[in-house]
């Protein structure tokens, strides 16, 4: 049976398991040693019939340069934060309820009455918020490190393709709570799209499904908020992580190349 | 064989020594099974994409139809001053669906506008910077916008701030004394009229064509 071979954390060497004496092995098998058993015989059998370990290889075990430091977790912060906002927002929708006579009362239950709605609207609000400027940030980094040069400049427009998407579900979310802020601020962001010259007129019908904030124009919102652009950056990020691990990542822009003594000799 | 590559096989499959070729045949089997696939694949794609998008896209290419509302008998308004009214210009929808509109007699005097002969003259409140609630104030005769500080004139001519033309206006007309609102349209700095245009669409020189008509613009309802 085909076992994956993990490279080994670095475990200072007194506190590493000792092996087992010659001879004591063979005695009785305890419950422990049944369930890791177990575990591994049920991710080999997965392994056996899909290979996925040579792609969780592939992505996770893969070589990074000198001088990686904290900046580059931010991609991945950026990343929970989605996933934060993916599991919260499915959550809200259990109780949520896009119709403008009810979406209202609907927060207000889950604010002031629901078991932990206050907390879990509250994660996915200034989630929301966290997540804005994880993107941010995380842009910024990559600007500054010059990591969007070749051959990652795909990437950097995978990048902004998903910043667009993050400030559409900014936008869309916005309205959901159906207050008077949300309100007047989806009328004046509506409109912001209208003034687009030639088809900013017909794009703002469409955000609206009509001449008037609508009786669809929140059900509209919600269907795009809640399943159109989470389905795209989902996917986008897939394709956003694929070229991170193609790729791999920069070196900081203050570390220095440093090429092989033998190699530079021969080259002289 | 780099030579080869270049040079133009012959059109038929015959000539081209693929086996089981018929006379005069030039599509191999193989290719037209392999684009009869693609082309299946993509009547079965438009199949369902056609309609989904045009289902969403379709509140674009809609036209709306807005009733006649009364708002009170032309006694009640005056030529001095703007008087505050309610009317619904979305049903189904609650308060989200009502707007409030100011209301005032015709002047002759200050009200020269090409084509305007009305009895009332209705002002949408909508802001034409970028669709904020304006509110009349009587004291300096000015409509004022909360948010980013539209100034305008009695009739509703821009005066300051940020908006890019003057309010919007309502149709109207007089049935049994009774002063009833139609749907709005939109003017320039002339007051001509245009079919309703949304806030921040200029309709000065340029701005007409940059900003066309709508095709949801509202037909009126029969008299």
């Amino acid at each position: 049976m085909p076992r994956i071979k993990l490279p080994t954390p670095p475990i200072p060497p007194a506190l590493k398991p000792r092996p087992a004496r010659p001879g004591t092995g063979n005695g009785r098998v305890g419950p422990l040693d049944q369930a890791a058993e177990a575990g591994i015989t049920v991710v080999d059998w997965i392994d056996e019939r899909t290979s996925l370990s040579g792609g969780v290889r592939w992505m996770l075990f893969r070589k990074v340069p000198k001088g990686t430091n904290w900046f580059y977790t931010l991609g991945s912060a950026a990343m929970f934060a989605f996933l934060s906002q993916a599991v919260t927002g499915v959550f809200l929708a259990m109780y949520y309820d896009p119709s403008p006579t009810r979406a209202y009362e609907s927060i207000r239950y889950v604010t002031n009455e629901a078991f932990l709605g206050e907390f879990v609207r509250g994660m996915h609000k200034w989630g929301s918020t966290v997540m804005v400027i994880l993107v941010f940030l995380h842009m910024g980094r990559t600007f500054f490190f010059g990591a969007y040069k070749y051959p990652r400049e795909l990437n950097w427009v995978i990048g902004v393709v998903l910043l667009i998407l993050t400030m559409t579900m900014s936008f869309t979310g916005y309205l959901l709570p159906f207050d008077q802020r949300s309100y007047w601020a989806t009328i004046v962001g509506v409109n912001i799209n209208g003034t687009g010259p030639l088809i900013g007129p017909y794009l703002s019908d469409f955000l609206r499904a009509g001449p008037e904030f609508g009786a669809t124009t929140l059900s509209r919102f919600y269907a795009i908020h809640m399943l159109l652009v989470p389905g795209l950056i989902a996917a986008l990020i897939g394709a956003h992580l694929y070229l991170v691990t193609k790729l791999g990542t920069t070196a900081p822009p203050w570390v220095k190349a440093k090429p092989d003594e033998k190699l530079t000799e021969s080259e002289v | 064989m780099a030579d080869d590559r270049y040079k133009k096989s012959s059109p038929y499959t015959a000539d081209r020594g693929i086996p089981g070729a018929f006379e005069g045949e030039t599509v191999t089997r193989r290719r037209f099974m392999g684009a009869s696939t693609h082309a299946l694949g993509a009547v079965a794609a438009s199949a369902f994409a056609l309609p989904a998008l045009g289902f969403a896209l379709g509140p674009v290419f809609e036209r709306t139809k807005m009733p006649w509302q009364p708002v009170g008998p032309l006694d009640d308004f005056t030529k001095d001053t703007y008087v505050p009214r309610v009317i619904q210009i979305v049903s189904g929808i609650g308060e989200a669906g009502k707007t409030t509109v100011y209301v005032r007699k015709r002047n002759p005097e200050i009200d020269t506008e090409p084509g305007g002969d009305s009895a009332a003259i209705v002002i949408s409140t909508r802001c034409n910077h970028l669709g904020c609630p304006v509110r009349f104030t009587a004291a300096a005769g000015k409509f004022i916008c909360p948010c980013h500080g539209g100034v305008y004139d009695f009739r509703g001519l821009r005066e300051g701030g940020p908006p890019v033309r003057p309010l919007d206006r309502f149709y109207t007309r007089v049935d049994n004394g009774q002063v009833m609102v139609g749907p709005r349209y939109s003017v320039n700095s002339e007051l001509r009229r245009f079919s309703p245009r949304d806030p921040g669409e200029p309709l000065d020189g340029i701005g007409q064509y940059m900003y066309p008509a709508r095709f949801s613009t509202p037909e009126k309802a029969g008299r």
